[in-house]
C-alpha cells in the first residue's frame, strides 16, 4: 500500500511542481497518473521510492514513511522505471543489466539465472540476451529497463512512460503482464500520455494538472470527458471522439471492443424492428 | 527526380550478428510526406541514420547499397554537408543538445552554416516561436523535461531550414495535445515550404490524417509501401502496427459481416461510415 498525505514538493529553483497530493492505493490496484507535461507525475512517482523527499507531508509504503528508510531499502518493495531508459543502463550485456539487481540483493547464481531467463522470455528480449544494452533500438532498451526492474520481482512497480517506442504487439504483451501482475497482489502505476493504451487497460486513472489531483475514478468516465482531457492537455480515445459524434450512443465506450459490441446490438436491434 | 533514392540497401552495425537493413529500396518525392512505421527493432532509426549519412560515416558498419539524397551519394559526402540539406531529430533529444542555453543550441545550427548575424537571429526566433520554446530561452537544455528538450531539438534542426526533415519519434516525451500540435507544426511546414518529411511514429492515429504514404518495415525490410487507406489494411495488423483505432474498428465489423464500403483511416471518416450504417 501506498499513501501519499497532503504531499508538496518544491525543487531547489523554487519550482513547486506538487500542491497538496493526497492519494491511496491498494494492493492488487492499477493506476495510470496522467497529465500534462510538467504536470508532476514524474516528481510525484519519484517520491514513491524515496528518490524525492516530499518538501511537506508524507509518503507511506506498506506503512513505512519513505523519509525514515533509505531508498535501498525501498528498492526491494518499491521498483522504478525511468521514462529514459539511458538513464538507467549501464551494464556491458542485457543479461548483466538484468542481473544486476539480484546480484546486489545476495541471491544465489542458479536463482539469479532462471529469473533472468525467465524475464528476459516474458519481454521479447530471449535474443538478445549476450549483446550490448547499446545495440538495441530505443524500444528494446525501453524493455531491457523494464526487465531490470520486474527481474527482481518487488512488490509495487511504477513504470514512467513504459509504452514508448513500443509497437501494438509489445504494447499487448505488456498489458497482459501488468494484469498478471494485478492478478498477484503486485500494485502496479504507470505514467502515461498513451490515452489509446489506457482505454484499452481501462486502469484506475489519477488524473494531475499543475500539481494537483483533478480527478480520480475510471478511465472510461475520465477519457471520456471533454473538460478534463483539455485540462490535462491529453486527447480523448479515438472510440470516445467518435461516439460522441452521434446522438444516441453511450458515452463511456473508449475501446474498440465495447465499441464493436455497442455497434452490433445497436445495427441488432434496429433490423429487428424493421 | 526523386529527393530521396535507396536503391538495395543492406547495412549491419560493427560487431552486430544480424543485419539491421536488408534490399531497401525507396523513392520520395519532394514535398512528401512520408510515415516510417514497423515494429520496434525493425531498422526505423538505421534507416533515418543513412539519409544524412550517419550510417556508416559515425556508426560503423557494413553497407551495400546506394543512398542518394538531394542528389549526394551519402557515402562520398560528410555528414557536415549533407546537414545542409536533411535534418535530423534524434529519438533521445539528450543525444543531440549540448549547449548551456536553448538559444545557443538552436543558433548552433544557423551559425555553421555560416548565415549573417541577422539572418542567424530571425531563424533562430523563428524555430523557438514556432516550436513554443521562446520562454526557454535562456534555461539550460539539460535541465529541461523530456517534452521540453523534444521541442529545443526539432527548433535547432528546424532553424537550418533543411530540404528534408527527418524526425525519430519526435513527439515521444510529449503529451497528446503538445504532440498534436507539433505535429501540425511539422505538416504545416511540409505545406508552405515544401519540407520533404520522414517521420518515425508508432502512434498513428495522431499522424495519419498529415501523410501521404506510409511506409512499413518489418525486420529490415519495406513490407508495405503506399496511401495510408492501403497499408492499413488486415495485414498491418499481424505484423504488430498500431493502425488507428477508428481503423481497427471498421476492420473487424467488416469480417465479421457488416457492408463497409471504406475502411476509415480518421475519426471524421469513421464518423461518417458510421452514420451511414446506422442509417441503412
Amino acid at each position: 500500500m501506498i499513501t501519499v498525505r497532503n504531499v508538496r514538493y518544491v525543487y531547489p529553483n523554487g519550482n513547486e511542481v506538487l500542491r497538496d497530493i493526497s492519494l491511496q492505493i491498494e494492493d492488487g490496484d492499477f493506476v495510470a497518473i496522467m497529465g500534462e507535461n510538467g504536470a508532476g507525475k514524474t516528481t510525484l512517482i519519484k517520491t514513491f521510492n524515496g528518490l524525492l523527499k516530499p518538501t511537506a507531508g508524507t509518503v507511506l509504503v506498506d506503512g513505512v514513511e519513505t523519509r525514515k528508510t533509505s531508498v535501498a531499502a525501498l528498492a526491494r518493495s518499491v521498483g522504478l522505471v525511468f521514462q529514459n531508459p539511458d538513464h538507467q543502463l549501464f551494464c556491458e550485456t542485457v543479461k548483466d543489466e538484468v542481473a544486476y539487481s539480484l546480484r546486489n540483493f545476495g541471491y544465489p547464481p542458479d536463482v539469479i539465472e532462471r529469473r533472468v531467463r525467465g524475464i528476459l522470455e516474458t519481454l521479447d528480449l530471449t535474443p538478445y540476451a549476450d549483446l550490448s544494452p547499446f545495440m538495441l533500438s530505443g524500444g528494446e532498451r525501453k524493455r531491457v529497463a523494464l526487465a531490470s526492474v520486474l527481474v527482481s520481482n518487488p512488490k509495487h512497480i511504477v513504470l514512467d512512460e513504459p509504452t514508448i517506442g513500443q509497437d501494438y504487439q509489445q504494447k499487448d504483451r505488456l498489458r497482459n503482464f501488468i494484469v498478471q501482475l494485478n492478478t498477484q497482489q503486485k500494485t502496479v502505476v504507470v505514467v502515461t500520455h498513451d490515452v489509446e493504451f489506457v482505454a484499452e487497460c481501462r486502469p484506475r486513472v489519477v488524473l494531475l494538472s499543475k500539481g494537483r489531483i483533478i480527478a480520480d475514478g475510471k478511465a472510461e468516465t475520465i477519457l471520456a470527458n471533454e473538460a478534463l482531457t483539455e485540462k490535462a492537455s491529453l486527447l480523448r480515445p479515438q472510440i470516445s471522439l467518435l461516439f460522441s459524434s452521434i446522438a444516441g450512443l453511450p458515452r463511456d465506450v473508449i475501446d474498440v471492443f465495447s465499441a464493436k459490441a455497442v455497434i452490433d446490438k445497436t445495427i441488432g436491434r434496429l433490423k429487428q424492428c424493421r | 527526380m526523386p529527393i530521396i533514392t535507396i536503391k538495395d540497401l543492406s547495412f549491419s552495425y560493427a560487431g552486430a550478428t544480424r543485419q539491421s537493413l536488408r534490399n531497401v529500396s525507396l523513392e520520395v518525392e519532394e514535398g512528401e510526406f512520408v510515415i516510417v512505421t514497423g515494429p520496434s527493432g525493425c531498422g526505423k532509426t538505421t534507416l533515418c541514420r543513412c539519409l544524412n549519412g550517419l550510417v556508416p560515416n559515425f556508426y560503423a558498419g557494413e553497407l551495400t547499397g546506394e543512398i542518394l539524397v538531394c542528389g549526394l551519394d551519402v557515402r562520398q559526402h560528410p555528414t557536415s554537408e549533407l546537414s545542409r540539406h536533411v535534418g535530423l531529430v534524434f529519438q533521445n533529444p539528450e543525444n543531440q543538445l549540448f549547449s548551456l542555453t536553448v538559444e545557443r543550441d538552436v543558433a548552433f545550427g544557423p551559425e555553421n552554416l555560416g548565415l549573417s548575424r541577422e539572418e542567424t537571429r530571425e531563424r533562430v526566433e523563428w524555430a523557438m516561436k514556432v516550436t513554443g520554446i521562446e520562454n526557454l530561452r535562456d534555461r539550460a537544455p539539460y535541465e529541461l523535461s523530456g517534452g521540453q528538450q523534444q521541442r529545443v531539438a526539432l527548433a535547432s534542426v528546424l532553424a537550418m531550414k533543411p530540404e528534408v526533415m527527418v524526425l525519430d519519434e519526435p513527439t515521444s516525451f510529449l503529451d497528446p495535445r503538445s504532440s498534436l500540435e507539433i505535429l501540425n507544426v511539422i505538416a504545416k511546414l511540409n505545406e508552405e515550404l515544401r519540407m520533404t518529411v520522414i517521420l518515425v511514429e508508432h502512434r498513428l492515429d495522431l499522424a495519419t490524417r498529415h501523410c501521404d504514404r506510409i511506409v512499413v518495415l518489418d525486420r529490415g525490410t519495406v513490407v508495405l509501401d503506399g496511401p495510408p487507406e492501403k497499408v492499413y489494411g488486415a495485414q498491418a495488423h499481424l505484423i504488430g502496427i498500431g493502425v488507428p483505432k477508428v481503423t481497427l474498428l471498421f476492420h473487424l465489423l467488416k469480417r465479421d459481416g457488416l457492408k463497409i464500403d471504406k475502411i476509415p483511416v480518421t475519426v471524421e471518416e469513421a464518423e461518417g461510415e458510421l452514420r451511414r450504417l446506422l442509417a441503412n
